[in-house]
């Protein structure tokens, strides 16, 4: 396989996002922040669509959208009036539709498909600087506060006697998950950012035994996974995205059937 | 001597309704007071309040110099999908000597668990656990929510006995809420009867003929205590070698 320039770019940026989702991926698995991360995924169309309206850079519209859509999730839910997977879906297929009405009232012509699913073939130089700056920020946070992080996943209470800031723990923790949304857009589409948080980390669960080694375990596996998922979307001129997140199923399909099945005869 | 804790007519109020209205309680040097009171009535609250996770709205608290606080929550249910084992989670943000931490799970019996998955513990394991945790720090007070609250009857003698000897041992005051008084009783040299506002306190056998506390937990519960103290007090009679 010949390393072409658009090849090269895929890996570096997709081997980055990896990396950043393995490790946000096992704080969505813990907290069960699964439903919150596609819907947040799902809004950040309304944030492409307001990028090319407003004629800023898509990931600051990105950004900004889920970050709105955050704190309005916040509020809704200290309201205690309705629950909260309601407030996600309410939220999310909004934003969605918003965010198709807004893209086809421009009459702009937006590769549709790319977004929802993304194509890390045609990921450019300045993407990827989006791509290493954002991650840099969210792996340096996250384990900064580690500890703290995982202390106030088990208990927040507890958290709280020790003087962690929990409110502040929780809003980085959300700003976090847009940081990943924004610089993961591009490599596997807004359809299918949760799966690279959720699909490595629950793969790595099976086999770690301890918070950090499964962050990362589920980093590597999300590196196989981009590899692979490239590898075979050049070969088989298949999407990118989908590729990706296939592969990283098959991984855990084959782990859990090697550990649930085989391994306990 | 130096109070450890002393709460001064606080007042907290949520949504606008009151949750506590003033309220005053002191901890002094090697008490054991137990918070006793009806679900919602506050209990959670003004531990929280003494504890200083929120200020109250009106009164004031004053903490000792230096205070170091153990606490072991509510509710303390991790899920499987973490791995950690005991040992990690007794060590997760702090620095701690192997051999503290074999000290600490020697008292309270969790040795042998070391290394198991948190997730596995059964639910006296568990609070053993915290109980461990929150000894770690070496404290002045250890506060307890309802640390036996999901505990068959065994894990609660078991676990009450526990902090029992820790009381003892370490001299260290102890504030607890517990709807178990029966089986505190032994050490509880206070009770605190709280609903949103103290409707009594005292020791445990003026507390139980107390009209507020029989009209809040009825006559059976006021009887139940006062036979429980009197039992106890007969066993004090019989055999001295407990000091208390």
């Amino acid at each position: 396989m010949n390393l072409e320039p658009f090849l090269v770019n895929a890996i570096l940026a997709g081997f980055a996002v990896a990396l950043i989702t393995g490790v946000m991926g096992c704080f969505v698995v813990w907290r069960r922040m699964a439903y919150f991360g596609d819907s947040l995924a799902h809004s950040g169309l309304l944030g492409v669509a307001l990028g090319f309206a407003v004629g800023i850079a898509v990931n600051i519209g990105i950004i900004l959208i889920c970050s709105v859509f955050a704190l309005l999730l916040l509020w809704l839910q200290q309201k205690k009036v309705l629950a909260t997977d309601t407030l996600l879906g309410i939220l999310a297929h909004s934003a969605l539709s918003l965010g198709m009405v807004t893209i086809s009232v421009m009459g702009q012509r937006i590769d549709l498909h790319s977004i929802l699913f993304g194509d890390i073939l045609t990921v450019t130089r300045p993407e990827l600087w989006w791509i290493y700056i954002g991650g840099t920020i969210v792996i340096t946070m996250l384990l900064m506060n580690w500890s703290s992080l995982v202390l106030m996943t088990l208990q927040e209470d507890l958290a709280q006697a020790e003087g962690i800031q929990v409110f502040w723990c929780n809003l980085l923790l959300m700003f976090l998950m847009t940081l990943v949304v924004a610089v993961s857009i591009r490599s596997v589409g807004i359809l299918l950012i949760s799966s690279l948080l959720i699909i490595p980390a629950a793969t790595a669960r099976q086999l770690a035994r301890s918070p950090e080694g499964m962050a990362i375990i589920a980093s590597l596996f999300g590196v196989t996974s981009v590899g692979l998922g490239i590898y075979f979307s050049f070969v088989l001129d298949t999407p990118s995205g989908p590729t990706i997140v296939a592969s990283a199923a098959s991984l855990f399909t084959l782990l859990t059937i090697y550990l649930q099945v085989i391994k306990k005869k | 001597m130096v109070n450890l804790i002393q709460a001064s007519n606080i007042n907290v109020s949520r949504q606008g309704n009151k949750i506590l209205e003033n309220v005053s309680v002191v901890v002094g040097d090697h008490d054991f007071l137990t918070v006793i009171g009806p679900n919602g009535a506050g209990k959670s609250m003004l531990l929280k309040c003494l504890m200083g996770f929120y200020a109250p709205d009106i009164g004031e608290i004053r903490k000792m110099n230096g205070l170091r606080v153990g606490y072991v929550p509510q509710n303390f249910a991790p899920e499987h999908t973490m791995p950690i084992s005991v040992r990690r989670f007794l060590t997760l943000r702090r620095k701690t000597e192997k051999t503290a931490i074999e000290e600490v799970a020697q008292e309270t019996g969790i040795l042998k668990i070391l290394d198991h998955a948190l997730f596995e513990l059964s639910g006296g394991e568990r609070q053993r656990v915290l109980l461990a945790r929150s000894l770690l720090d070496n404290p002045h007070l250890l506060v307890l929510d309802e640390p036996a609250q999901n505990l068959d009857i065994s894990g609660q003698l078991g676990f009450y006995r526990l902090v029992e000897k820790i009381y003892e041992e370490r001299k260290v005051s102890v504030l607890m809420v517990s709807h178990d008084l029966h089986l505190v009783m032994a050490s509880t040299k206070e009770v605190i009867c709280l609903f949103h506002h103290v409707c009594c306190s005292g020791e445990p056998q003026i507390v139980a003929k107390d009209p507020e506390f029989i009209s809040l937990f009825g006559n059976d519960m006021a009887t139940m205590m006062a036979a429980y103290q009197h039992s106890h007090d007969h066993a004090h009679h019989d055999n001295h070698s407990h000091e208390s």
